[in-house]
């Protein structure tokens, strides 16, 4: 293939070159790199390609190691050093916590409290969204502002505190779900989809007669089902994380949730005793591989979630309706 | 269609505007026997107490420093992984690679702190190496001198590849057209990047440095109150967990208050102040 290059002609002759390596397998990529890019030089290549090994590195490490350490055995999580692949697997870690003890209590809680929680929160945010949407109804406005004003000042920790206290929720797991019922994040993202949606679709059902409820049931929600999806599962999500409040409202430990289980045994290092375990008289496994343990089945449930989730946003579902 | 937005906004009025009525107590001397409302006024006197209070003082020291470290590294972090990722060409390698770096943003700090102190704490990876070849212990996650970087990092890690989404989105809107039209008049890859790319996004740079600057006081509290027992309340005691400690261990709620209630209208000011920024510079703004 005979190319003759003039200077100046330079990203015509990239394209010739970049045509005569797509014969070999090996480049095939480079197709897809646009005709006015120039090629990297070799340096730029292995500096790239250095800079992503290193920032995947960084970010699985700790993953994997927590992973590893969790099913390692007794003696390899004391011998310790760097364990990427547990030398011999056991689940003594897991069966011990999934028992039936604290852990396995919290677990089943925050599966409940994210359950119903999730529920609550996307019938306030949906209902209210919708009632947003429709800008010819008077107040609405007025009712967009009370909202914009939640997101600009924040009540502050003891006010709401004292709220929640004088409303008798104190130790109740209405405190955990009620006072964050609603994230005016969310709450304007499905708005301004809702305002997307086709307007003579919603006309068209009205002048066949059907009422607000039947149009926000049959028409608005089905339609809407994918960024439901997303900010059910973000709501899911940051319930599933949430601990502080559960600090705040539940003093009655036994109630706590997953998250706030994990704060006590793994930062704050208290121990992990048998009978917590439900298996009083044996000896249980390393306090290490415990820890490690109940780190990931709490993490599992993110993990479980994530690949939809991912689906979504990279989607630009959310990016694209940032501007309230 | 009212009846469409009334539990909505009963829940904006209770949860949200009541309890910012309940900021009250700051202008009190709240006792939690008496209630609100039989309390005795003191005037300003909490207001007043701020400028004199040595662990109000130290706090305030200690989140200006790390928030205008987090603004300076954490935001900008970002924006080079976007850019680094928009340069990649296999759209399957970017895939992979963005699915990596947004997983943590997903996971609790709880589990985020769990997961740096198995590597970097005293028990973690790395002291277990360097003790096994004898070079002593260097534990970071609880040496007060550490705390400023190390909160930094942990933010990056855990939020680095979320905050790229944005940008992304914001260089995939940019013509391609401009690009073409540039590398034909001569533009090599670094005048593109600071000619074509960065003003292409200008808009959501300063957009999302707005926001960030209005959630200054307000984010990061949960990271900071996980670690603040390791690192020592000197060194680690931000606003946020100062109204916890005031108010749920020593019962002062008012001041409490008062400190919080400040905090919350320092943090509108300065949302108000970065929109007003943003349209002097002839950019849309927020608000």
């Amino acid at each position: 293939m005979a190319i003759s290059i003039n200077e100046g002609d330079a990203p015509g002759a990239v394209a010739a070159i970049a045509e005569s390596q797509a014969e070999r397998p090996r480049k095939r990529r480079n197709e897809d790199r646009p005709i006015w890019m120039e090629e990297p030089g070799p340096l730029m290549r292995i500096g790239k390609f250095l800079i992503f090994t290193f920032i995947v590195i960084v970010m699985l490490f700790p993953i994997v190691y927590v992973v590893s350490m969790s099913f390692s055995s007794a003696e390899d999580a004391m011998r310790g050093g760097l364990v990427l692949w547990p030398k011999n697997p056991t689940l003594d870690a897991y069966r011990a916590i999934l028992r039936g003890g604290v852990v396995t209590r919290a677990l089943q809680i925050s599966f409940l409290l994210t359950l119903f929680g999730t529920a609550a929160q996307m019938f306030f945010t949906t209902t209210m969204a919708y009632g947003l949407s429709r800008t010819s109804v008077i107040g609405s406005r007025a009712v967009l502002y009370i909202v914009l004003g939640a997101m600009i000042f924040s009540p502050g920790m003891i006010p709401s505190y004292l709220l929640v206290k004088n409303l008798g929720m104190i130790n109740t797991y209405y405190a955990l779900i009620i006072p964050g019922l609603i994230s005016a994040w969310n709450l304007i993202i499905v708005r301004n989809f809702f305002m997307n949606l086709p307007q003579e679709l919603l006309d068209a059902a009205r002048t066949d007669g059907a009422n607000d409820l039947q149009i926000f049931t049959q028409i608005v929600l089905p339609l809407s089902k994918a960024v439901l999806a997303v900010i059910a599962l973000f709501y899911g999500v940051v319930i599933w994380n949430s601990w502080f409040n559960a600090l705040l409202y539940l003093n009655d430990s036994t109630k706590w949730p997953v998250q706030l289980v994990l704060r006590q045994y793994v930062l704050q290092g208290t121990a992990l005793t048998s009978a917590d375990m439900l298996q009083p008289g044996q000896s249980p496994p390393p306090a290490q591989t415990i820890k490690m343990a109940i780190v990931v089945i709490a993490t599992v449930p993110i993990l479980c979630v994530y690949p939809f989730l991912q689906r979504y946003f990279t989607k630009g579902v959310l990016t694209g309706s940032i501007k309230g | 269609m009212y009846l469409f937005m009334l539990p909505g906004l009963c829940y904006f009025l209770v949860f949200v505007y009541l309890p910012m009525a309940g900021n009250i107590i700051a202008w009190k001397k709240y006792s939690p026997f008496i209630g609100i409302r039989k309390s005795p006024w003191v005037g300003w006197d909490n207001f007043e107490r701020l400028f004199t209070d040595d662990r109000f003082l130290n706090a305030l020291k200690n989140t200006l420093q790390i928030e205008l470290l987090q603004l300076v590294f954490a935001f900008w972090a970002p924006l080079m992984l976007a850019l680094l990722l928009n340069s990649l060409i296999s759209e399957r390698v970017k895939r992979t690679i963005q699915s990596i770096v947004y997983l943590p943003y997903f996971l609790s700090w709880v589990i985020v702190v769990a997961l740096w102190t198995q590597v970097f704490g005293g028990a973690g990876v790395l002291n277990k190496a360097l003790n096994d070849h004898g070079w002593g212990t260097f534990n970071i996650m609880s040496n007060p001198d550490w705390f400023l970087p190390v909160m930094v990092l942990q933010s990056v890690w855990k939020e680095v590849g979320w905050g790229s989404i944005i940008f992304l989105a914001a260089l995939t809107k940019i013509d391609v057209q401009l690009y073409e039209a540039a590398a034909m008049d001569g533009a090599n890859g670094r005048r593109r990047l600071f000619d074509v790319t960065l003003p292409g996004i200008r808009s959501v740079i300063i957009l999302l440095l707005i926001l960030r600057m209005g959630s200054m006081f307000s984010t990061g509290f949960e990271q900071y109150f996980l670690q603040r027992q390791s690192y020592g309340a000197d060194r680690a005691e931000v606003i946020d967990t100062l109204v916890y400690y005031l108010g749920f261990q020593n019962g002062d709620w008012s001041f409490a208050a008062a400190v919080g209630l400040v905090r919350g209208v320092v943090a509108a000011l300065l949302i108000f102040g970065a929109n007003w920024l943003a349209k002097r510079f002839g950019e849309e703004g927020l608000l």
